[in-house]
């Protein structure tokens, strides 16, 4: 067997061999239980960050009882440094639409509602010409889906997807007590399947090549392929096609600029992983991520890097509950108080317990996963917190 | 009626008076007159049959629903992570330098505002920034010299 190397997929912007609306006609004479039997057995999980089975969310939109369902496509896509839901929604727009309409006809759904963050204001004329070819070529098909598009209106925690809803309600954008999940009770009380851009695309293709296909990329515990959003000291940045399951040491020697210090992958809430464990890491296991990996060279300072996310966080975290809203601003605080030597090094240790209180207590992916990247970072790099 | 009172009436006519249609007619609003302002706000909280503090409360929360005047062209410069390695500093500064205000401010005639922002998806092609809906990235001092030039010169 020949050595194993990064594998370049192209399955999600390959050229349109089979037009998706000629896919949507296909797949939507199958019986439904079928295309949802096909969804499980690819091993399809959600690709926003969560990384829950596809095929059971559609399992459970489908025997929701309640009308009218929704179906939300979450392009909110604020994970620092993750690009590759803008990508799709530049490129192949038609195959998110598709999924969504496998989605619609397999769930029931007749309203699907694009979740497009603010600062991707600028597709909407795109999508909409988009939208309006969609629409009539699921009317021919007698297929009863709408889908309209909602502006976000900037804020990250708005990508969780019960922040979303109440962001579509007219609300704030406070995430909610789960269960009961929006699959159940979601958009105005009614159940809403939330998925993110590229989940939709996968799922279609999924439909489109049939899951004993795409199961032989990646491995046992991640199947398929999967966008990447390679950024920061890479002479490569951009979105790539990636067969799930490299070692970061893979990543790093395709991707790095050949003095690659650390690597941050699954964005600002995912963990840092420092030189000496490449080897040993695998990307996306455990801890699915959005996909977005930022690679950081030895002339960085690890502190910089570190303050930038807690600031980001302190600014993003929604502020209902005290752990998240005030835990950040101590985390915040408590790096500059050592840097600047009004607190001992020790006191380290007791925010990396501050991040576990967080972790056990805050209501939300914001505020529990702050400790991710704060533990990664301040227990590989201490020195460079101190000094 | 006052100016606001048509706006508002007209965006309500559009999307209607449940809650669901708050945020496109604060979005609405923030579109024409750049920002909300106290009587807008009433005014929306009348028509929707809600509180002006859940209309307040739900603007707030959003950055991109502004509730202090803003210029015609909003600049928003990325400052998260790898913009920030990539130059943002110096952007900023050059941007400061041009339009003579601080990050948070707006030109005298009312132009320009100037804002940080965070990651706006553009980290592959760093550093970045939103001017209205516009994205500009790969900037250098001279690129954002010239593209101010152009909005001061032809916007
Ligand atoms: C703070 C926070 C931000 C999130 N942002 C996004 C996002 O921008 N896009 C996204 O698809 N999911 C995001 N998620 C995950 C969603 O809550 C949800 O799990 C996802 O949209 C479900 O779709 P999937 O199963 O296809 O991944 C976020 C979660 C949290 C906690
Ligand atoms: S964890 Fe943070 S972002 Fe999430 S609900 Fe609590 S305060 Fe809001």
């Amino acid at each position: 067997m020949a050595e194993k190397t990064l594998k370049k997929v192209d399955i999600i912007f390959a050229e349109y061999l089979v037009s998706p609306y000629k896919i949507l006609e296909e797949t939507i004479k199958r019986p439904k239980n079928e295309i949802i039997q096909e969804i499980l057995d690819s091993g399809l999980r959600g690709r926003g960050g969560a990384g829950f089975p596809t095929g059971l969310k559609w399992k459970f939109g489908a025997s929701a009882k309640a009308e009218p369902k929704y179906i939300v496509c979450n392009a909110d896509e604020g994970e620092p440094g993750t690009f590759k839901d803008r990508e799709i929604l530049t490129k192949v727009p038609r195959k998110v639409f598709l999924g969504m309409g496998i989605c619609a006809f397999v769930t029931g759904a007749t309203k699907g509602i694009l979740y497009l963050r603010a600062e991707y204001n600028y597709l909407i004329p795109s999508l909409n010409n988009e939208l309006q070819i969609f629409h009539e070529k699921a009317k021919l098909l007698g297929l009863d889906f709408n889908i309209t598009i909602f502006s976000g209106s900037g804020a990250y925690v708005c990508g969780e997807e019960t922040a979303l809803i109440e962001s579509m309600e007219g609300k704030r954008g406070e995430p909610r007590n789960k269960p009961p999940f929006p699959v159940q009770s979601g958009y105005l009380g009614k159940p809403t399947i939330v998925n993110n851009v590229e989940t939709f695309v996968s799922a279609s293709m999924v439909c489109r090549i049939g899951a004993v296909e795409y199961k032989k990329l990646g491995t046992e515990d991640q199947s398929g392929s999967k966008l990447f959003s390679i950024s920061g000291d890479t002479h490569k940045a951009g979105v790539y096609e990636l067969e799930l399951g490299m070692k970061v040491s893979e990543f790093v020697e395709e991707f790095g600029d050949g003095d690659t210090k650390a690597v941050q992958i699954g964005g600002v809430a995912g963990v840092c992983v420092p030189r000496k464990n490449f080897e040993a890491t695998i990307i996306g296991q455990g801890s699915s991520s959005g996909g977005s990996t930022m690679v950081f060279n030895s002339t960085r300072s690890m502190y910089n890097v570190l303050h930038n996310y807690l600031e980001f966080f302190q600014e993003e975290s929604c502020g209902q509950c005290t752990p998240c809203r005030v835990g950040c601003q101590q985390l915040l605080k408590g790096i500059e108080a050592i840097k600047a030597g009004t607190k001992p090094a020790e006191y380290l240790n007791q925010l990396m317990k501050l991040t576990e209180t967080m972790k056990l207590t805050a209501k939300c992916g914001l505020g529990q996963s702050v400790g991710n990247s704060f533990n990664s970072i301040v227990t590989n790099f201490r020195e460079e917190m101190i000094y | 009626m006052a100016d606001i009172q048509v706006l508002v009436k007209e965006l309500v006519n559009k999307y209607g008076t449940k809650r669901e249609a708050l945020i496109p007619i604060l979005q609405g609003v923030v579109a024409s007159e750049r920002y909300l302002s106290s009587e807008a706000m009433i005014e929306i909280a009348k028509e929707l049959d809600i509180s002006a503090a859940e209309v307040y409360g739900t603007a707030t929360f959003y950055s991109f629903l502004e509730t202090v005047p803003r210029g015609k062209y909003v600049i928003r410069i990325c400052r998260t992570i790898v913009c920030e390695m990539n130059g943002k500093k110096d952007v900023l500064k050059i941007l400061e330098e041009i339009l003579k205000i601080k990050v948070g401010e707006t030109t005298m005639d009312k132009k320009f505002s100037l804002l940080e922002t965070n990651c706006i998806g553009w980290c592959h092609q760093g550093p970045a920034m939103l001017i209205n809906d516009e994205v500009y990235s790969q900037l250098t001092s001279d690129k954002v010299r010239e593209i101010i030039q152009d909005y001061i010169r032809n916007k």
